[in-house]
């Protein structure tokens, strides 16, 4: 079981003298093996959401759980693919995805043939041996990837892990991200601003609202999507021609929509 | 013409020529003109004829090339010394705030003392051994090294940390993996001038705490009042000082292969 659990969680910054609240009590559960996005404006909190889990920041207040134990710090148990991938780059493919494999305790044929199934299911061959900077923006997102399904982790935090990507490339990314999602499920925070993206790959949305950050609306996709049979198409467009994606869709941007009227009044 | 205009090959070639056929033309004639006493400052072919025989001929016991391989090998020692401690103390004070606490107050309190005061003490404890140099050389050559690790390590994208740790990189391998490649760069720039202020302190450590190398031979040449032993060791240690920084040049190069991505 690998579920995350907040619970009346706070976090709050010091911002010239003055605390400020960034993310003001969120209670929120992801299921064990489920698919959770989080969409909201920027600076909404939702990627400070995705941290506290990582364990790379602690809540002020209320805790995260993941499979029942408090976060204390950041683990191989939970992998994170970072907005600009953040692969090493005085290392190679290869070794950039071994990296994880490295700490842990496993005869080195195992990491071998370990390493080299994710570089073959991220279509990496033939790169192995190239350094980061010599690969285009996908190429490099699909070893951040690999790097961090090598673990095999549980838990899986994507911080609007396409956000850096020219939009052929992102929409090749997200179809292969639905295949390996639906194919070998994991339990997923997705923190994305792109309400199609959102909708598209996840079993829910968490729609946030700003100052502070609050869950507004939590939008069940899941059920629509497995009725409709969006899983039969594997293409993104088509999916996104479905009236009941384009309803689910349209649905969210009011949710968002509301609360940036909201704020300008 | 502003600085910024390059010269041409020609032009370059013929200014630099006029800047040293003009120095050494004062020179070869404030000499040769009685201006300056011989025994204050020989002319400059003196000095190149004295140059060339000492490579052959040996001067208080050794030739010119052993004085220099003497001196050569105590810097090496010295400054392999303060890499060997300066990188690793960087890292480790980049990692941990309290080691940088630790480290600080001691290090800053050393850092400013010149490293030739350091050679009383070489004297005291080594005698004219081979410590009493390699002690003031390290002591010179450690700074750097110690300052351009850290702060090299310092400016490492925190993103690089935080993947490492969700990836379950310890404390070893945070600082051999990610601080250390991250800080290279600023490591082999520190490295090149730590290796100049290493290579000057060790001449004057020579001066008094040693009985081979370059620094010994102008002592010895300075007391026998030939001083164009003594500006025959001074092209030496000229020309080592320049191999030296060249060699680190390239290691610079070869360094930052590597790009950001």
């Amino acid at each position: 079981m690998a579920d995350i659990v907040f619970e009346s969680v706070e976090r709050s910054f010091k911002q010239g003298g003055k605390e400020f609240l960034a993310v003001g009590g969120i209670d929120l559960t992801v299921k064990d093996k489920e698919f959770v996005a989080i969409v909201g404006p920027s600076g909404c909190g939702k990627t400070t959401c995705m941290r506290m889990v990582a364990g790379l920041e602690m809540p002020t207040k209320g805790r995260v759980l993941v499979g029942g134990k408090k976060i204390i710090g950041p683990g191989p148990d939970r992998a994170v693919v970072f907005q600009q991938f953040a692969l090493f780059p005085w290392k190679s493919v290869q070794e950039n995805i071994e990296f994880g494999l490295k700490s842990l305790k496993m005869d080195a044929a195992q990491k071998k043939e370990k390493t080299a199934r994710l570089i073959t299911l991220m279509g990496l061959e033939g790169y192995e041996q190239a350094y980061p900077h010599q690969l285009s923006g996908g190429m490099q997102q699909r070893v951040a990837i690999a790097r961090a399904y090598v673990l095999e982790p549980e838990v899986l935090l994507m911080d609007e892990p396409f956000g850096a990507l020219d939009a052929q490339t992102r929409v090749v990314m997200q179809e292969e991200l639905v295949r390996l999602a639906r194919k070998n499920p994991k339990t997923v925070l997705f923190i994305t601003h792109a309400v199609e993206e959102a909708v598209y790959l996840a079993d829910r949305v968490v729609v946030m609202s700003r100052r502070p950050g609050l869950i507004r609306d939590v939008i069940e996709i899941k059920p629509i999507r497995e009725k409709e049979g969006w899983d039969q198409h594997s293409r993104i467009e088509d999916v996104m021609d479905l009236s009941s994606f384009v309803q689910l869709r349209s649905q969210i941007w009011k949710l968002l929509r509301e609360q940036n009227l909201g704020a300008e009044h | 013409m502003s600085q910024l205009d390059r010269l041409n090959p020609g032009e370059y070639i013929l200014w630099t020529g006029l800047g040293l056929v003009s120095f050494l033309g004062f020179w070869y004639l404030s000499v040769s003109l009685g201006l300056v006493p011989r025994q204050f400052l020989p002319a400059p072919h003196e000095v190149v004829l004295k140059f060339i025989h000492l490579v052959s001929e040996p001067f208080s016991g050794y030739t010119l090339l052993a004085h220099i391989a003497s001196s050569f090998q105590r810097f090496l020692y010295g400054f392999i010394l303060a890499v060997a401690i300066g990188v690793p103390l960087g890292l480790l004070m980049a990692l941990s705030k309290f080691a940088n606490q630790l480290i600080t107050p001691f290090f800053e309190s050393i850092r400013f003392v010149a490293p030739i005061a350091w050679v009383p003490f070489a004297a005291l404890w080594f005698g004219t051994g081979i410590g009493g140099p390699v002690l003031v050389i390290f002591m010179g050559a450690f700074p750097p090294v110690l300052i351009n690790t850290y702060r090299g390590a310092m400016h490492v994208d925190k993103k690089y940390l935080e993947a490492a740790k969700m990836l379950g990189a310890g404390r070893f391998r945070l600082m051999t993996e990610v601080l250390f490649p991250a800080a290279i760069p600023s490591i082999v720039a520190g490295l090149r001038i730590s290796a100049g202020l290493g290579w000057q302190s060790l001449v004057g450590a020579e001066l008094i705490v040693a009985s081979s190398g370059v620094g010994y031979m102008m002592v010895k040449g300075q007391a026998s009042i030939q001083t164009d032993i003594v500006m025959s060791g001074m092209i030496a240690i000229g020309i080592i000082g320049l191999f030296i920084d060249i060699l680190l040049r390239q290691a610079e190069k070869l360094a930052v292969n590597y790009k950001e991505a």
